[in-house]
Order: structure tokens, then C-alpha cells, then sequence
């Protein structure tokens, strides 16, 4: 879903930082939620912008400008899911916020390796507790990350997570060159989630350009999407098998996540649904043969799916060691801001794609929810998300069997105004905000994958576990680091 | 565990491996592309401007394989349709000037030199330690693959290991950002020698599309030079499969 919020790129917001903050908390306090916050420099002063929630679905846009040297007090201290996007405020901008629980270097951005060595992570006193340092380079083919546990003999009492290790610049690329070029960037932001962040990216400029995607080609991204939800739902079952030596659902489920990602590689010729999707339309070709190689292949999955699902969870050994472990409650998933399949497995019913319009209108996904919180339902969430997709995808294939030719490229941007585009990848909710300055250019691209707000809710779960439940806690969440570095 | 349940699993999953990794070839891969002989317009430099890495050089007609993303913005931009990209993964080369791709390239181009000192030395076990310093997880989870049911490169005594103590190469993905450029220098120097540095992707090659990006520090690589260049935005695990056994000359 996109949503246009005409800015006039010379005039300046009317509210202040104070009315601003005191707008936000009270639409919170209604029940709206926070889907991104952020600010830009400009001079001495800070552009602050807030999009909300409200029950309904609807968003809302709110702006103001702070002084930059005076700040204000951070929403985090009453709000908490404001946590990650102030603590980046205060690094993109150095906007000095007063009273924020957690005031330290989301990223370390355009720091060196050297800084991050004194980072000052959260310590437990007492004689008997002990830290566990891991990372940032861990014991697998994986992205680097830094974990501190402060446990008390096995148990961990509090793990704090700093990440920015990943940190390429991304935000800072998009602004460099014609942005509707950037797609290919785009699509390296998390690779795991090329399709999400290449149509959240893509909405936002077909807004900005005023162009019209074809519904046809509204489908067929879904089908990219719901092929790279299945990919990687498959790819994390396979590693929480591996993780807990559950030997045969690794190799099956990883020997089916090649048969996702091949037919993927058979529709826009990469593994990664790279090239799929690009403004204004998609980049893929569906014959005659092609449809039949994907119905063949989605018949497969739908079948030995099913199978492999009954052996896993119909194993006592395998659901004993995943129950009740890593329990994120429904309450402590909402007041952090957690989002997508990890907060759905938590019970909150959170899903762009139930309120999108479009493909997802005309052919509705089942959402799925899950009460218990704990890996079980994390992994019980992905299984029946996989289910739900591939029927989503063979009803969608029989009623749109022709896509579009590859789309021209888009006219030229819409001066002065800022943009919201939100996509359900399959971690949860990417948000791209792109805003044009008075002449059409780019001036802000604000970048936001669900793993920025979703790595605290694995810390918080992680209490009162044993650290060596940690592998399957953290697979469970299966989050990006570089979708949190950028 | 249910015995039937898993019988039938088993049934489903028949036989995943692929026999032979030399001669598969992924359909609908986007893999290595050719240059066809002839000219260009005059003044024509279309392929050049649509390249998100500047992985073309125009007049003559010049495709870097290492910066490459194998976006295919070319084929569709190129006005006498002189580039294509054929399904063939051995994209890998020992030399940067063997990444370039030329116009009437013979298809079977030796890019990767076999070295009999590395054939000795690693031919029959080959240990390798990856790190990623700012790759998408696209690279990482190409790399993974490897050694899943169906490429299985642990056939030929490669395996990917836990500690640089124990590992022959550095196999390196991301273009290295600022944060990560004294630990992968660290893993390189907690490795015993004989040890090689293997670039995977083009963001460790030659940047990628990171190569202007604030938060990249490369030094490392003016330092280490890789003795092996996997392209691609991520190699294919074939892609990956073929450069170390060409390499050892397997
Ligand atoms: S396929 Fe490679 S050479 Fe062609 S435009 Fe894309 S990155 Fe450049």
C-alpha cells in the first residue's frame, strides 16, 4: 500500500517539535501505531516526520521541525516502539534527545571498526553473573552481528544485540543518480527480501511519477513476492531443523527451498527475484511452457510440503525442544514494535497485505495467527504461511496468465512531495519513504526493513532462556543485518 | 518420530544430488554473457549508460564480469543486440584481466589458471572459512547452498569450517564496509599459512554497486590480493562449484 502526502517542498511544516510530539503520543495513546520515524538535517534545524496507524489502517503523516540544538524529549521513554528510530534520529541527525532509556549508536554510521570496540553494552552486576561475547564474525557462513549475554550460570538474563557492521551507506546511494535506475541497489539491500524492498522502492516512485501499474503486473510482482516468502520460510525451517538435528525436515525443507527458488530463476533469471519487479511494471515473461514448469512446481512443494510438515511437527522430539522456548508475549511484542510473521506468531494480527488493495484485494491471502510466541509458533507460523501462499499463487496464476512487457521507463518525478510505500516481505513490513525537493530531485530515501524493530524483540526473548537456546531463538526470528545496517 | 512419516518423506525426496556438477546447467540462469563481433554506432554508448556498476566500457565493447550485477539492462538497451547472456556458470577467473569479456570470446575460455602447487596442497581437502563484511545475504545463503543435498561440494573435500585456525582460504563476500575492515583482516591473520583470499560477488571484487558507497573501506584488498574472483550478484553455487575445482585442477 502507498500512500502520497503532498509536501510543498518550500514551505516548512507549522508545527513545532513539542505540538508534534504531544500529536504523536496522543494519536498512540488512540491506538494508532508507529510505522516509521525519522528526521533530516536542514541547517540548523531538524525535519522530523512520523507515519502512524490508526485502527482503521489508515496512515498518517506527521511533520514538524525541531531546533538542532535543542531537541526534545524522546517519545521512547513513554512509547517504547519508538526506541530504534530515535536512537537513529539522534546518529542521522544529532538532534540531542533527552530521557531515552537507550541512548547509544544504532549503527555506528560513518564510524570505523574502532569505535565499536568501546561500545558501552548494558552491564548485570554481581559475583556470580557472567558475559558471553559473540561475534561480530560468528561460527557459520552468516552476516556479522555482536551479542553480549549477561547470564547467570545457562541462563541469560539479558542479551543486548549491536549490530551496524553491515553498514554500506545505502541511504546515501539512492540519493546519487537517477533514483528510477536504482533498482538493482534497491535489491541488495537485505537480499533475502530483493522483491519487497524493489516494490516498496518501485510504489514509491510510481507514486512520485504518477504512473499507474497494470493490474496484471500487480499479480505477478505478488507472485514474486509470495515465491520469495516461500524461499525463505523454507530456508529458516531448514536451519531450525539443522539447529535442533532434525535431520530429515533440513534436507527436505532445504532441498524444497531450491525448487522455490528456481522457479523464481525461471521467471526473471535470478534465485533472488532479482530483476523481477521495476518501476512501472515487472521484468518477467510468462509462456505457455513457463506456466506449466510453475504449476508443476508449485504442485510439488504443495505435496512433499505437506509431508515433511507432518513429520516435523508431528515429532514429539522436535516440538518439545521448540515449545515454550523464546516466548515473546503479545503484550511486550506490541509495546516494542515488533512486526510481521514474528508479531503474528505473538498474536498480533499485523499484515500490509490484508489492507493493500490490488492483487491482494481481488484474491485475498489468508493471514495467519499464532497465540504462544515461542519458536514453535514461529515455525508452526512459517509452515502455514508456506501453505497459504502456494494456494494464493495457483489462484492468481489461473486468473492472470498474461503479464505485461517490461514497462518504459517512468516520467520524470512530481516536485516537492513525500511518499510512503509499505510491502509485507516476509519477515514483516518494509517501508520505503522517498521525498522530491522543489525541482524533482531526491532528497530524502528513508529505508526501513522489519528487521530494524524486530532484533529487540529476540533480545527480550531470549530472557530467562538458557544461552544454549539461543541458535534456534535466533533462527526463529531469521532477521537481516544488513536490513537493519543499510 | 513416526517411522511411516518419515519413510514417506524420504520417498518424496528420491534423489536430490547432482551427479554431475561439470556439466549441469540452471535453466533460466542469467550467467555468462557474450559480446558479438561487430560494430557499433557511431557515438553509441547506450549499454554504458543503462550499467548500474560501470561494468561496460564502450567502443570498443568491453564487460567486466567482476562488477557486473548481471542485471541484463544492456541486452535490452544495445540498439545492434550485441550482448547476451547465455545459462553457463563458469564465470570465474585467477586474474582480473581474465574477467573481461570481449567481443568473439571463444565460449570455453580458460579464465581460471588450475595452479599445481594448489592442486598439491588442497586438491583432496580444502578448508574454507567465509566472511561476510557487508554482503546482502545473497552471497551468504549462495554459499550455503553449497554444501546442501543437492550440491553437496563435501564430495570433493570442501567444507566450510568454524574457526580461520582451521581454514586454507578466506572466502569473502560484501564489498567491506568501514565496521567490518579490522575483522576480516583479523580472521586473515588468525589463519595458518599456506592460506588464500577467494573474492565472491561483485561487491567483494570490485565494489559492486557499493563501489562509491561512504560506509566501504577496502584496503584489506590493496594488501591480500584473492588468488580466485567469483562473479555474480550472488554466484550460482555452480558458478562457485566450478572456480575451486578448476582452480585445483579437479
Ligand atoms: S548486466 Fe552487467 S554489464 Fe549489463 S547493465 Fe547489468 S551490470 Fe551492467
Amino acid at each position: 500500500m502507498t500512500v502520497v502526502v503532498r509536501w510543498p517542498g518550500s514551505a516548512l511544516p507549522p508545527a513545532t517539535a513539542e505540538s508534534w510530539r504531544a500529536d504523536v503520543l496522543a494519536r498512540l495513546r488512540g491506538g494508532a501505531r508507529l510505522v516509521t520515524l525519522f528526521g533530516r538535517r536542514l541547517g540548523d534545524q531538524v525535519l522530523l516526520t512520523a507515519v502512524l496507524q490508526h485502527p482503521d489502517g489508515a496512515l498518517h503523516v506527521a511533520r514538524a521541525l525541531a531546533l538542532a540544538d535543542t531537541g526534545y524529549r524522546a517519545l521512547t521513554a513513554e512509547h517504547a516502539a519508538a526506541h530504534c528510530f530515535e536512537r537513529e534520529l539522534v546518529e542521522q541527525t544529532g538532534l540531542p534527545l533527552t530521557d531515552h532509556p537507550w541512548p547509544k549508536p544504532l549503527r555506528y554510521q560513518d564510524r570505523d571498526q574502532a569505535a565499536m570496540a568501546d561500545h558501552p553494552f548494558w552491564q548485570l552486576q554481581g559475583k556470580e553473573v557472567h558475559e558471553v561475547a559473540v561475534g561480530p564474525i560468528h561460527a557459520g557462513v552468516i552476516e556479522p552481528g555482536s551479542f553480549r549475554f549477561s547470564c547467570l550460570g545457562e541462563q541469560v538474563h539479558h542479551l543486548e544485540i549491536q549490530l551496524g557492521y553491515q553498514h554500506r551507506g545505502v541511504e546515501a546511494r539512492l540519493l546519487a543518480g537517477d533514483p528510477r535506475r536504482h533498482t538493482p541497489l534497491v535489491e541488495t539491500i537485505a537480499g533475502d527480501t530483493s522483491v519487497a524492498h524493489a516494490w516498496a522502492f518501485g510504489a514509491a516512485l510510481e507514486a512520485l511519477a504518477d504512473v499507474a501499474v497494470p493490474a496484471a503486473a500487480v499479480a505477478a510482482r505478488g507472485v514474486a513476492l509470495e515465491l520469495e516468502r516461500i524461499a525463505m520460510h523454507l530456508a529458516g525451517l531448514s536451519g531450525l531443523a539443522t539447529d535442533i538435528a532434525f535431520l530429515q525436515g533440513a534436507s527436505s525443507w532445504g532441498r524444497l527451498r531450491t525448487t522455490a527458488i528456481n522457479t523464481s530463476m525461471r521467471l526473471c533469471g535470478s534465485r533472488f527475484g532479482r530483476g523481477a519487479v521495476r518501476p512501472g511494471g515487472v521484468r518477467m515473461a510468462l509462456t505457455a511452457e513457463l506456466r506449466a514448469e510453475v504449476a508443476a512446481n508449485l504442485r510439488l512443494l504443495q505435496h512433499d510440503c505437506a509431508h515433511v510438515d507432518d513429520l516435523f511437527f508431528g515429532a514429539r522430539s522436535a516440538t518439545h525442544r521448540l515449545r515454550g522456548i523464546g516466548t515473546l508475549r503479545p503484550d511486550v511484542a506490541a509495546e516494542i514494535g515488533v512486526v510481521g510473521m514474528a508479531a503474528r506468531a505473538s498474536g498480533l494480527a499485523l499484515d500490509a497485505r490484508t489492507a493493500a488493495g490490488g492483487i491482494w484485494h481481488e484474491v485475498p491471502i489468508a493471514s495467519v495467527v499464532h497465540a504462544d510466541g515461542d519458536c514453535l509458533a514461529r515455525a508452526r507460523i512459517r509452515a502455514d504461511e508456506i501453505r497459504a501462499s502456494l494456494a494464493w499463487l495457483s489462484q492468481v496464476l489461473e486468473r492472470h496468465p498474461e503479464w505485461p512487457a517490461p514497462p518504459p521507463p517512468l516520467p520524470s518525478l512530481a516536485p516537492g512531495q513525500f511518499v510512503v510505500a509499505i510491502v509485507e516481505g516476509w519477515r514483516g513490513e518494509v517501508v520505503h519513504c522517498l521525498e522530491t525537493d522543489e525541482r524533482g530531485r531526491l532528497t530524502h530515501a528513508k529505508v526501513q526493513d522489519p528487521s530494524l524493530r524486530n532484533w529487540l524483540g529476540l533480545a527480550v526473548a531470549m530472557r530467562g532462556n538458557e544461552i544454549s537456546d539461543f541458535p534456534i531463538c535466533n533462527k526463529s526470528f531469521d532477521l537481516s543485518y544488513c536490513g537493519h545496517d543499510l | 518420530m513416526n517411522p511411516w512419516r518419515s519413510l514417506r518423506v524420504r520417498r518424496d525426496q528420491g534423489w536430490q544430488y547432482i551427479r554431475d556438477v561439470r556439466a549441469a546447467r540452471p535453466a533460466g540462469f542469467v550467467g555468462l554473457p557474450q559480446i558479438a563481433e561487430g560494430t557499433c554506432g557511431a557515438g553509441c554508448q547506450a549499454c554504458a549508460d543503462v550499467c548500474p556498476t560501470q561494468a561496460i566500457s564502450p567502443q570498443p565493447l568491453q564487460l567486466d564480469l567482476g562488477r557486473c550485477v548481471f542485471c541484463t539492462e544492456c541486452v535490452a538497451a544495445c540498439p545492434e543486440q550485441r550482448i547476451r547472456f547465455t545459462t553457463d556458470p563458469r564465470l570465474a577467473a585467477t586474474a582480473p584481466d581474465e574477467l573481461q569479456v570481449r567481443p568473439g570470446d571463444a565460449a570455453d575460455r580458460t579464465r581460471v589458471r588450475a595452479h599445481a602447487l594448489f592442486a598439491r596442497l588442497f586438491g583432496r581437502s580444502l578448508r574454507l572459512r567465509q566472511v561476510s563484511a557487508g554482503g546482502c545475504n545473497a552471497c551468504e545463503l549462495e554459499l550455503n547452498a553449497t554444501a546442501n543435498v543437492n550440491f553437496d561440494l563435501q564430495r570433493f573435500g570442501i567444507e566450510w569450517v568454524a574457526s580461520p585456525r582451521h581454514a586454507d582460504a578466506l572466502v569473502l563476500t560484501g564489498p567491506i564496509t568501514a565496521t567490518m575492515a579490522d575483522a576480516v583482516r583479523s580472521c586473515w591473520e588468525a589463519m595458518p599459512e599456506p592460506r588464500f583470499l577467494v573474492a565472491v560477488g561483485a561487491c567483494a571484487i570490485s565494489g559492486g554497486l557499493y563501489a562509491e558507497a561512504r560506509g566501504v573501506q577496502r584496503t584489506f584488498l590493496a594488501d591480500v590480493a584473492p588468488v580466485l574472483y567469483v562473479p555474480g550478484c550472488p554466484p550460482h553455487p555452480l558458478t562457485f562449484a566450478h572456480a575451486i575445482l578448476d582452480l585445483l585442477d579437479r
